[in-house]
């Protein structure tokens, strides 16, 4: 239908489809990551968070919805979200500032856990329907009911919009902002000036894993808008990446969520005009994208320019 | 004295593995409780279904056989100081190479020649793979560890391209999946067992990879350069080869994984080559703590758990991702009983009481 309507304009228009729809979880679970980072330590496990997140909203809105009706119940599985996030950040930030334990392991292992968890607890909500977010319509000076449907905007993309300024304004004018980069760039500073290293950590790890769980609840209440056990596909891995691109700036991350978002779109664009030939291929472009993006910004001469000085080095 | 440190050094070394697991066991019993299970039930289960009889044995050493070798795709560069988790990527770039190589060759040869060049060419696919996150990391100073990643998600992306495109069978309706491979690039099982030929390529790669690290200047130098990275530059160690050659070699063993899986087990390639066995493989070596010897021991434990999977689902009524779950567990309290090194006061050396430690000598 729309592609017989549309035509070639079909492309364009799913791309910019794509990119509001697939850049909320990124961009969510991009700023979580940037404030862990931040703080001197990376969470590969957000992964699993997002999976968690995902399992979690559904579940309580479908639960709830039956209680408090199917306008709030929603709401009620986006915070169910952040806190199934923070319980996940809570034991990350605690086993990845031992002595001797990688903060990488430890992702790798989140990872495992939170998606058996996320399956193990989601089961039983594969199949019921719960009531989903509301959307926004910014299509409505158009007539063409595509691009309506094009232009619908969860209001957790606006949540993630809203916090960019915030975070920014956070890292640059406020006392605890500064807590948070003294002790990713120079621990040993932050130590002098009296600044619990573990107690910082510990909050920005949390608070970063609360943002990625909301990224979850995006998943399975806005788009696709359902639970199943493969819904993150590497999403929250790729956001650590997304975090190394924009050069841990909550600014480029909003920029660089949209390019990831719209590059994830290409391979349904394509095959909606009929070129389906290379689907496999068009879906791998997020992951080479990245690829490419780190070999062209990473050097072996030079830390990263932006790069917290603490980041990955064992406490 | 020096005797008795030692011996307090690797009782300290088994023991807190051991110890983790054990107590992953208890958490993973609460997990179980809550879920509404009997505990002890679904131990006797697992046990049951891993090591029971001779039947379950040798379902868990099919499943051992590839954990094995993917497991060396991490424990390898760990030694360089590498933290790689393309051990899926590489697994599917091995099946994918050795579908290649044996729908090429076709029954032109021999059985025994056609499976040394599926093999061969498993073992080059997936070392140029992870070698390509290894050259990455040392020309470009990319993470290797997100660098792999992502090359996982490609490897899996380039085999649906081909297996829905050029190499489909059309015959073959169930699943989108390349030709079958001929019946004499099968690769056979051990004289009376189910069990095939891949846990020999298991075991036999596994000891290769202990002689190479532990026995041989080479490994020597991998192991100062995965130390301090400086100081064997200065010692003019050539750091660039070296990561380049143990990733090859690490990438090759789980590609050589998938020409296991591909050739014994599935017999064309599609997605269920994308098992679990990759980031299982991780799994493994962190338990094992990068030791070649302890991945074999670590694996047929793994491969049990895997195989009790089913068994949980039916006599449990547990979700199959249970499995998933006590894997994530065992790996979390691991990761933990590594910071107890040196912290628990019963390994450690004590200076005080010296005339009892010589006497017990």
């Amino acid at each position: 239908m729309a592609t017989e309507l549309l035509g070639w304009w079909g492309v364009p228009l799913g791309i910019v489809a794509g990119t509001l729809r697939g850049s909320v979880p990124f961009l969510l679970v991009s700023l979580g990551e940037c404030l862990t980072e931040k703080s001197g330590k990376i969470n590969l496990g957000l992964e699993g968070t997002l999976l968690m997140g995902a399992m979690s909203a559904y579940a309580i809105s479908y639960l709830s919805s039956g209680l408090v009706g199917p306008a709030l119940a929603p709401w009620l599985g986006v915070l169910a979200a952040g806190a199934a996030g923070m319980m996940l950040g809570a034991i990350h930030g605690w086993l990845s500032q031992q002595p001797r334990v990688n903060d990488v392991a430890v992702g790798i292992a989140m990872i495992i856990f939170g998606s058996g968890l996320a399956n193990f607890l989601g089961k039983p909500f594969i199949q019921p329907q719960a009531p989903q977010l509301p959307t926004l319509s910014l299509g409505g000076w158009s007539d063409l009911p595509q691009v309506q449907s094009a232009l619908l905007i969860s209001p957790l993309f606006l949540l993630g919009v809203a916090i960019v300024p915030l975070m920014s304004w956070f890292f640059k004018s406020t006392r605890w902002g500064l807590y948070v980069r003294a002790v990713g760039d120079s621990p040993d500073a932050a130590k002098a000036m009296g600044i619990s290293i573990f107690g910082v950590r510990m909050a920005s790890i949390v608070a970063g894993s609360f943002l990625a769980g909301i990224g979850g609840a995006s998943l399975s209440l806005f788009y696709p808008g359902v639970w199943t056990e493969r819904i993150s596909s590497g999403q929250g891995l790729m956001a650590v990446a997304l975090v190394i691109f924009a050069r841990w700036q909550p600014w480029q991350c909003l920029w660089a969520s949209l390019l990831f978002g719209g590059a994830q779109s290409l391979g349904p664009a394509f095959q909606s005009v009929g070129i389906d030939s290379y689907y496999y291929l068009f879906n791998a472009a997020p992951y080479i994208l990245t690829l490419v993006i780190m070999i062209i910004t990473c050097s072996p001469k030079r830390t990263l320019a932006g790069a917290p000085g603490g980041l990955g080095q064992d406490s | 004295m020096a005797s008795m440190t030692t011996w307090r050094r690797s009782l300290e070394a088994v023991a807190l593995p051991v110890g983790a697991v054990l107590v992953a066991f208890v958490i993973f019993g609460i997990f179980c409780a809550l879920a509404g299970a009997n505990p002890l039930a679904v131990y006797g289960s697992i046990y049951k279904a891993a090591f029971g009889s001779w039947s379950a044995w040798q379902n868990t050493l099919i499943r051992a056989a590839p954990l094995m070798l993917t497991a060396l795709c991490t424990a390898l560069p760990a030694r360089l100081g590498l933290v790689i988790i393309g051990n899926e990527g590489a697994l599917v770039m091995g099946g994918l190479a050795a579908v290649l190589t044996g729908l090429a060759l076709g029954p032109s040869l021999p059985g025994g020649l056609a499976l040394v060049a599926m093999a061969l060419a498993s073992l080059v696919a997936g070392g140029l793979w992870i070698m390509l996150a290894g050259a990455l990391r040392h020309y470009r100073g990319v993470n290797e560890t997100i660098s792999s990643l992502l090359l996982n998600y490609i490897a899996i992306a380039l085999m649906n391209q081909l297996v829905q495109g050029p190499l489909r069978d059309p015959a073959f309706v169930s699943k989108p999946s390349s030709y079958e491979i001929v019946e004499t690039a099968w690769l056979g099982t051990l004289p009376a067992t189910r069990i095939h030929w891949g846990l020999i390529y298991g075991l036999v790669a596994s000891a290769l990879a202990y002689i190479l690290i532990q026995r041989t200047t080479f490994g020597f130098a991998a192991r100062t350069a995965g130390g301090n990275v400086r100081a064997a530059r200065i010692a003019g160690l050539p750091v660039g080869k070296l990561t380049l050659a143990v990733c090859f070699l690490a990438g090759s063993c789980a590609g050589l994984a998938g020409m296991v899986e591909v050739a014994a087990v599935q017999k064309r390639l599609n997605e269920s080559i994308v098992s679990s066995y990759g980031y299982a493989g991780i799994l493994v070596a962190f338990v094992a703590r990068h030791n070649p010897l302890a991945t074999v021991l670590v694996s047929v434990m793994l491969g049990g758990i895997l195989a009790a999977g089913g068994i949980l689902q039916r006599s449990h009524n547990l979700p199959d991702a249970t499995v998933l779950v006590f894997q994530g567990i065992v790996f979390l309290c691991v990761l933990y009983s590594d910071s107890l090194y040196g912290r628990l006061p019963i390994f450690q050396e004590r200076s005080e009481r010296p005339g009892s430690a010589v006497a017990a000598s």
